[in-house]
């Protein structure tokens, strides 16, 4: 068919459309409303799928890579930390922990109008316009799982259940709840998509999920105090084999928490997962580098370090930088993570047992900075300037200022995860003692706390 | 009836096995041990963090056999087992007063 009897096909048809307008309306609608019903379908399937994937990351990854880290006795009681988690933080967001974070209030805590998820069903929310509220609610509240469970390596070993249990509930409220609504509820401080006053690029979490618990744990390690013995005693792992089964769980899972937070089935989220994967690779790569040099050989545990500092600094921008800058963070990631876990803490004597300040917090804090310099508004258009057109976003973009407005993010989040941590430490203090008596630690957590036992090989 | 304990190389319990195995001795025990001798220990990194690991993985078997097998099963071992590397193991023999095969109550050098 020759180009000009098409158009002529196609004018025909647009006049005979112009005829019959009121029953071509109503079909109008309908093919509307089913487009939407399959995007809908499409994105709610991605976003339930991604939820799954970062709880995933929480249990058994998360608690399968650090208790790998730890010593036998305490297998299980290490991942029962990650694992009470999931049960203690999923009732407290349903009760009220949602609705500080995501519920309109002010900027720096949301409201009580979604409390026990009253109005969170079926219908969109102002964040995912696609989805059901409900998704969005289940989705975030993984997070908000994983956040608290990260912080238990840097007191892994020495506390006890309900101390820990205690002191991870008030940390949820004074630190993850404002935080997560500065920078992703609608009017938060820092929220530059939803009214905010400070324009913060936090696309998955690297200022609300890893600076806050990469500080939060540096604070814990230092107040509670090193565990009896190190660092003269042996503390090797004592089975990395978990601890790799667990860190590739949390590479494959942080698909759904970087990807995931694209809020949709969306080329966006393809390109979260790129950089995420590529990020993860770069980081891998530069920490077994790193320990080439220092020690002459590049380990296992090294290898799966530098993967987890690379998905944790590529968190805040996975959504706003294209692949080879995704690579270029996890460089960075790998080599600086390396250097803070092996020279840093060995110079200041802290026992953060499993490094969740040098991978998570320090990682969170470069990938907050670097997001300023590599966010692109040809990633991600969703920031628009007065005139309609895409916002430039970081210093490649031309606006080398969002390195600050980071910087403030970053700041605000290390001063509350800081000052909220110390409380939360003091009130459990007061109420329970946080750490485990000199007995119960040479015995170990599975038996003086659980009464069971990781290992049982007799029968 | 002596008793032949041989702290060897666990890369090499497969070879001692079979060579015993070969020359008739069907009863054996064998233990994952950790011991040390002249053999130095190594050291091991994690996170940065060095560690000298001085108890050395090692197999311990153990097996009675009628005295005047002794010196060709303790041959037979150590030319198994032997590379004429430090770390190669030892080899300790003793006298065993009595065996009781619990199964029919056999006794001595028919109950092996």
């Amino acid at each position: 068919m020759s180009n000009r009897v098409f158009v002529g096909l196609l004018l025909l048809s647009s006049s005979a459309l112009a005829q019959t307008p009121a029953v071509d309306r109503a079909e109008l609608r309908a093919l509307q409303a089913a487009v939407a019903a399959s995007q809908s379908a499409g994105d709610n399937a991605w976003m339930l799928v991604s939820a799954a994937l970062v709880l995933m990351m929480t249990g058994p990854g998360l608690a399968l890579f650090y208790c790998g880290l730890v010593r036998k006795r305490n297998v299980l009681g290490t991942m029962m930390q990650s694992f009470a988690m999931m049960a203690v933080i999923t009732l407290l967001w349903g009760v009220c922990g949602y609705s500080l974070v995501f519920a309109p209030g002010n900027p720096l805590l949301g409201d009580l109008r979604y409390l026990f998820l009253r109005g969170v069903g079926a219908e969109p929310s102002v964040y995912a316009p696609t989805v059901p509220h409900q998704t969005f609610m289940i989705y975030q509240l993984m997070f908000a799982i994983i956040t608290p469970a990260l912080i238990t390596g840097a007191f892994a070993e020495r506390v006890r259940f309900r101390a820990m249990v205690l002191f991870l509930t008030l940390w949820a409220f004074f630190v993850y709840f404002p935080v997560a609504h500065m920078v992703w509820g609608s009017g938060g401080f820092l929220n530059a998509f939803l009214g905010g006053k400070y324009p913060v690029l936090d696309f998955a979490g690297g200022t609300v999920v890893h600076i806050t618990s990469g500080f939060s744990a540096l604070v814990t390690a230092l107040y509670i105090g090193k565990r009896a013995g190190y660092p003269y005693e042996k503390f090797m792992p004592h089975n990395l084999v978990l601890s790799f089964i667990g860190a590739c769980l949390l590479w494959v899972g942080w698909f759904g928490f970087n990807a995931g937070s694209a809020l949709a089935a969306s080329p966006l989220a393809t390109s979260a997962f790129v950089a995420t994967h590529f990020a993860a690779a770069a980081g891998a790569l530069s920490w077994m580098a790193a320990e080439r040099i220092r020690n002459g050989k590049a380990s296992a545990l090294g290898a799966i370090s530098g993967a987890v500092a690379g998905l944790a600094t590529v968190t805040q921008g996975s959504g706003f930088v294209q692949p080879f800058s995704a690579v270029a963070i996890g460089l960075v990631a790998g080599a600086l993570c390396h250097f803070m876990v092996t020279t840093v803490k060995e110079k200041f004597h802290y026992d953060d047992s499993l490094d969740v300040f040098g991978v998570h917090g320090v990682g969170g804090l470069v990938g907050c900075l670097l997001t300023g310099v590599f966010a692109t508004r040809l990633v991600n258009s969703a920031l628009r300037l007065a005139n309609g057109q895409p916002a430039p976003l970081g210093w490649i973009d031309g606006n080398p200022v969002q390195v600050l407005n980071q910087l403030v993010g970053a700041g605000i989040g290390i001063g509350l995860a800081v000052v909220g941590t110390l409380a939360a430490l003091k009130i459990t203090d007061l109420v329970t003692p946080l750490r485990m008596n000199e007995g119960q630690e040479a015995t170990g957590m599975d038996l003086s706390l659980h009464g069971e036992e990781g290992y049982n090989f007799e029968g | 009836m002596i008793k032949i304990e041989a702290v060897i190389q666990p890369s090499k319990l497969d070879k001692a096995r079979e060579v015993l195995q070969s020359i008739g001795i069907d009863g054996l025990t064998v233990s994952e041990v950790r011991g040390h001798g002249r053999q130095k220990g190594h050291r091991e990194v994690y996170r940065g963090r060095e560690y000298d690991v001085d108890l050395i993985h090692k197999i311990k078997l153990e097996t009675v056999v009628p005295s005047v097998r002794k010196d060709e099963v303790i041959g037979a071992l150590v030319e198994a087992v032997r590379t004429g590397a430090i770390g190669d193991g030892k080899i300790f023999v003793s006298e065993v007063a009595d065996a009781i095969r619990i199964r029919d109550d056999a006794r001595g050098e028919s109950a092996l």
